[in-house]
This record gives structure tokens, C-alpha cells and sequence, in this order.
């Protein structure tokens, strides 16, 4: 008998064993209990086997230094710069928006950003890839990796729903290519496509397949996206990541030009109302102090500061885990500073001069100002109802709303592949595994979690709850965590010197003053606030609602997982490489 | 549009598309890191002994 099933045969035994234990539970908590034993003896058992085998494998590395910034670019390009930044900037005041949006990108996004590549860089030069290795050698504490953890559960969750909405953009632009897209001028029959496509009005409705033609069905697309993310990330990092996102930016740039000459060439489609044309859309985003408000009066509301860091914290991708991931591939003297200022800048561009020139200025010249204000409240709204039916009542409107939604598309792929990496970056490096195995059981998991939030479709509620807590709270307290570590107990020296190797760019040292004291506190205020304004409708949903709640139990049961494999891949490293023993290398 | 919606736009728009410009222009300018050359074993020299 080999020795894996010698193992299997032992776990096995353990797990009646341990089933024999539990008389007396009820059912349910007694086969979780069961299960999570018996997942954690697994791991044991894979893991030790494993490492006898590979003690160090080949680390994988980045193929050029154009294709690490267009990966992190393309992480950070989502929807959210098409859809998100314009709506937000719509609603308050327009060019007054920018105020905050610029100021806080200086003292939270690059701030932040620096810091997440600089500790990603630092992990990898001591072997180490996902988040809980990479917080394991700056922050030499037994705790450190479980703060990691974060940095798995937020990619991966945030992927269960992410690939879905990827989906919605997939089958989209296929049936504005296809022309079966032409629903009128009513924006009614868009919102019931859209409720029916995304099985909005009803649990398991985005399932039905009986009556239902494959072209009206999400099932489709969401398969081919689900495929298409594992392909690219089994091919690994450069052949498939770097090679990916070396196409996919420069062809998601040129979508979205494509799109902003149809915009800008709108003049006055409605002859009957001069006033909806594309100056006074342009307008309608850029002007500062309208609706008879100073500029002033508008940086005054506080709300606009909270939503200007918000936006610019999540158009970034910091907080994720994901660039500290990415950066850990770098060399150890590899330029960390420029490069993470050309992510940065190229986000911006796309969301600022891409996103801020399409959207609102196109919606303003069909709807005028009490149609793009309503429209641009949701951002699914704007972007699946509002933008397809404006698309149908435009000149070239087929081909435009087919780019657009293709662009859409490559801005979620560019973004769900990045998701995949961390927790393969921890399974490869923490249990040994290798690609295929990882690839298959990351792939395994987020099936599980995408078909959940799929099935609970009725009014987006699993959706919706994964985005709150993880997209959203999860989110702020990673970051919080990353930046109290960079300033605090790396220190603003060590820091400093870290950003400085290798640098192309000068980075100004009173950076390393803003991420110490500023960026902490301006994320915590933040977030604090944020919470307090929208937190409590969310925890009174988790008793109210058996979905919310269960949606919070699996991500509490996700959250676990990665615990209990983070627990086994501290094992491991403690014993191929102690920290001791890396302190001095 | 005002004239300083034109003011705002052009600065917002110009900033990102500016700092987008230099930072691939520096990218580019600079040679790829030593270590990232191709080693010598990876050159087929279509030798044969």
C-alpha cells in the first residue's frame, strides 16, 4: 500500500473515530465539526508527504518588468473605473469631486501602494509569495501569518461573485454583437432583461435552463469565464498572467477609445432638446459649483471626502493582497518605486480620461440631468440597463455597446485573474503542492462559492453580502493592517531603505511620515465612519434573512480554510525554513 | 460647459495622461535588469560536437 493511501486509510479512520465522539451534536454542527477535523488531518497527512518530496521546487518569476506593470495594472482596472468613478463624480458636483479624489490618491493610494510592493518585494526575497508568508518575515511574530489570512479570503471571495458580474459583461457584449440585444427605447424591458438574465426575481432562477434559450441564459458565459480565469492561471505567472495582461491592457485601452470617439462625436442626437448634447454632458462631470453650490460649499460635505477615499482606495486594488503577491516575484533589486507609480498612473488614466469621458457625458445626452442622476445612484444600473439602452439609441449604437461591453470584459478578466493567484501562491509554497493540484482545488472552491451566490440571486442578496463584507470591511481592515506594518514595525528607516533599492524614481521621504501617521489615520477615520453609516442595516440583515446569514457563514467557513492552511504552512516553513535561520540569509 | 469645468477637466485629464506618459517613457527608457538577460544556456548555438 502506497503511502498516500496508508494516510487516506488513517484519516479516514480518525474521522469515525472522531464521528463516534460527537453523540449527542446535533447533525449539522456534528459533520462540519467532522469535516473541518478531518480537512486539517488531511493536510497534515499531504503536507508531510509533500515535503518530503519537494523541500524547494523552481520559483516561479516574472518574464519583464512591462508585463508585472500591466498584471498589476490590469488587477486594478475593473469596472468600477467605467462604471463606479463616473457615477460617484456625477453625483457630487462634478469637478468639485476631484478635489478630494486627487488629494487623497497622494496621501492613501500611492502611499499605500508603495508600501504593499515594497513588503511583497521584501516576502519574496526571502522565498516566500502569499500574504501569510510575506507577513511572517516583516513582522516576526507566531501571529503574523494568520493576519495574512486576510490576504486569501479577500481575493478569492470577492472572485465568487466578481466572475459572475465578468459573466454578465461576457454574455452582454455577445448579444450586442449578435443584434439580439435590441430591446426599444424602453428602459423597463432592459431592468426585466436584466432582473431575468441575473435571476434577480427569483433563488436558482439564473439556473432554470427549461424554456430558456442558451443566448438568455448567464450559464454559458459564466462557464466560459470560469474556464478561461483557470487556463490563464494554470499556465502560471509569466506564460499565462504576464502573457495575458501583455494583450488584454493595450486591447482594453483601444475598446475604450473606440467608444469615447462614438461619445464625443454625439453632438445632438435629439434635436427636439439642444440642451442634452455632449459640451453640456462633458459638462455635467467637470463643472465646479453647480446647482447653485460654491466650490466651497461643496468641499464642505463631508460625505464627498468619505466617497472620493473609498473610490480611490478600491480603484487601486491596495488592501487586497494581491500586489504584495505579484511584488513578491520580483527580484530583490528589481525597481519597486516606479513601477508602482506606472500601476498607479495607468489606472488613473483609464479611470480619469477613459471612464470620465465615456460614461456620464453619453447617459447625459439621452437622459439630461434627472435621468443620469438616477442612473448613476447604482452602478448596475448605469452599467446593465442605463449605458445598454442608450447604446440601442445611438447611431453605430450594435458595434459601439459590443466594444463597450467587451472592454468591460477584459477590465474583469485582467482583474478575476489576479484573484487566483495568492491562495495559489500559498498552496504551492505552504502545502507543496503543485500547479495543477493547486489550480484544481482553488478551482474547486470558488466553484462552490460561485454557485452559491449564483443560486441566491433573488435581489442580489448573497451577492451583495459577500461584496459588503469581504469587498468592503474586509478590505478596509487589510489595509489598515498592512499600513500599520510598513510604518510601525518595519519602521520609517527600514522602510525607506526598502522602497529606495533598486528605485528608478526618487521617492520623497515625507512619503514614509504620511504612511506612518497619516495613511492610518485617514483609513481608520474613514472606516470607522463608513461603518457607522452602513454597517448596522447589514448586521440587523444577518438575523433577518437566512440567505445574509448563510452568506456570512460561508464566508466565516472560507475564512477558516485558509486559516487551518495557513496553520500547516507555518508547520512546513518552520521546519524547511526557520525564521532564525532566515534572519541571517 | 464652464470655463472651469474646461479647467478642471483639462488639468484631471492632463495630469493622468501626463504622469501615464512619463512613467512608460522611464519604464522603457531604462534597460531590463542584468539578471532578467536570457543565460547562456538558453541560446541554442546549434553546435554539435
Amino acid at each position: 500500500m502506497s503511502t498516500t493511501t496508508a494516510s487516506a486509510s488513517k484519516g479516514f479512520q480518525f474521522m469515525l473515530l472522531v464521528t463516534s465522539q460527537c453523540n449527542g451534536r446535533p447533525q449539522l454542527v456534528k459533520s462540519i465539526y467532522v469535516s473541518v477535523v478531518y480537512i486539517w488531518r488531511w493536510f497534515g497527512v499531504l503536507s508531510a508527504h509533500v515535503s518530503r518530496r519537494h523541500v524547494k521546487e523552481k520559483k516561479e518569476a516574472w518574464g519583464s518588468r512591462i508585463g508585472v506593470i500591466l498584471a498589476v495594472t490590469g488587477s486594478a482596472v475593473g469596472l468600477g473605473n467605467f462604471l463606479r468613478f463616473p457615477g460617484k463624480a456625477a453625483q457630487y458636483e462634478g469637478g468639485a469631486f476631484m478635489i478630494p479624489y486627487f488629494i487623497t490618491l497622494l496621501l492613501l493610494g500611492l502611499p499605500i501602494a508603495w508600501a504593499e510592493w515594497a513588503m511583497g518585494r521584501h516576502g519574496g526575497a526571502h522565498g516566500h509569495n502569499s500574504l501569510p508568508g510575506i507577513f511572517r518575515v516583516v513582522w516576526r511574530s507566531k501571529l503574523a501569518p494568520y493576519f495574512g489570512v486576510l490576504g486569501l479570503l479577500i481575493p478569492v471571495a470577492i472572485y465568487m461573485y466578481y466572475v459572475y458580474i465578468e459573466a454578465w459583461c461576457l454574455g452582454y457584449a455577445w448579444k450586442f454583437a449578435t443584434g439580439s440585444m435590441a430591446l426599444g427605447t424602453d428602459k423597463a424591458k432592459y431592468a426585466e432583461f436584466f432582473s431575468r438574465y441575473v435571476g434577480l426575481n427569483e433563488h436558482g432562477s439564473a439556473f432554470a435552463i427549461s424554456g430558456v434559450s442558451w443566448s438568455d441564459s448567464v450559464l454559458p458565459s459564466l462557464l466560459i469565464c470560469f474556464v478561461l480565469n483557470f487556463v490563464i492561471i494554470y499556465r502560471g505567472l509569466s506564460k499565462g498572467i504576464e502573457l495575458f495582461c501583455k494583450w488584454a491592457m493595450p486591447a482594453l485601452i483601444v475598446c475604450a477609445f473606440i467608444v469615447l470617439a462614438r461619445v464625443l462625436t454625439l453632438g445632438t442626437p435629439n434635436p427636439a432638446k439642444p440642451d442634452q448634447n455632449v459640451m453640456n454632458g462633458l459638462g455635467f462631470m467637470w463643472n465646479l459649483g453647480w446647482g447653485g453650490k460654491t466650490v466651497w460649499q461643496s468641499l464642505a460635505n463631508s460625505q464627498m471626502w468619505l466617497e472620493a477615499a473609498g473610490q480611490i482606495f478600491f480603484t487601486l486594488s491596495v488592501g487586497f493582497g494581491i500586489i504584495s503577491c505579484y511584488a513578491s516575484y520580483l527580484k530583490p533589486n528589481d525597481d519597486i518605486a516606479l513601477s508602482s507609480l506606472t500601476a498607479c498612473a495607468g489606472n488613473e488614466f483609464c479611470e480619469v480620461a477613459l471612464g470620465g469621458l465615456i460614461t456620464v457625458p453619453a447617459a447625459f445626452v439621452f437622459l439630461g440631468t434627472v435621468g443620469v442622476m438616477e442612473a448613476t445612484r447604482s452602478t448596475f444600473n448605469l452599467g446593465f440597463m442605463t449605458l445598454p439602452m442608450i447604446f440601442n439609441t445611438m447611431p453605430l449604437g450594435q458595434f459601439v455597446g459590443a466594444v463597450f461591453f467587451v472592454l468591460l470584459f477584459l477590465a474583469a478578466l485582467t482583474s478575476s485573474i489576479s484573484m487566483l493567484q495568492p491562495a495559489i501562491a500559498l498552496m504551492e509554497e505552504g502545502l507543496g503542492l503543485g500547479r495543477r493540484a493547486s489550480v484544481a482545488m482553488l478551482g474547486f472552491i470558488t466553484s462552490v462559492g460561485t454557485a452559491f451566490v449564483v443560486y441566491f440571486s433573488k435581489d442580489a442578496v448573497a451577492l451583495d453580502t459577500f461584496d459588503f463584507w469581504v469587498g468592503s470591511v474586509c478590505i478596509y481592515v487589510l489595509a489598515t493592517i498592512q499600513v500599520i506594518l510598513f510604518g510601525w514595525v518595519i519602521g520609517v528607516e527600514r522602510g525607506y531603505e526598502e522602497i529606495k533599492r533598486g528605485a528608478e524614481i526618487r521617492v520623497p521621504k515625507f512619503f514614509m511620515y504620511i504612511i506612518k501617521y497619516v495613511s492610518p489615520a485617514y483609513l481608520l477615520i474613514v472606516f470607522v465612519v463608513w461603518l457607522f453609516q452602513t454597517a448596522g442595516t447589514y448586521v440587523r440583515k444577518i438575523g433577518r434573512d437566512p440567505v445574509v446569514a448563510g452568506s456570512v457563514g460561508f464566508i466565516v467557513l472560507l475564512f477558516v480554510f485558509f486559516l487551518m492552511l495557513t496553520a500547516q504552512s507555518v508547520r512546513r516553513w518552520n521546519k524547511v525554513h526557520p525564521l532564525d535561520k532566515e534572519a541571517g540569509q | 460647459m464652464t470655463i472651469s469645468g474646461w479647467v478642471v477637466m483639462i488639468l484631471s485629464v492632463g495630469f493622468v495622461t501626463g504622469l501615464s506618459v512619463w512613467c512608460v517613457y522611464r519604464v522603457m527608457k531604462e534597460p531590463e535588469a542584468p539578471e532578467r538577460m536570457h543565460a547562456q544556456d538558453e541560446i541554442d548555438t546549434h553546435d554539435k560536437e
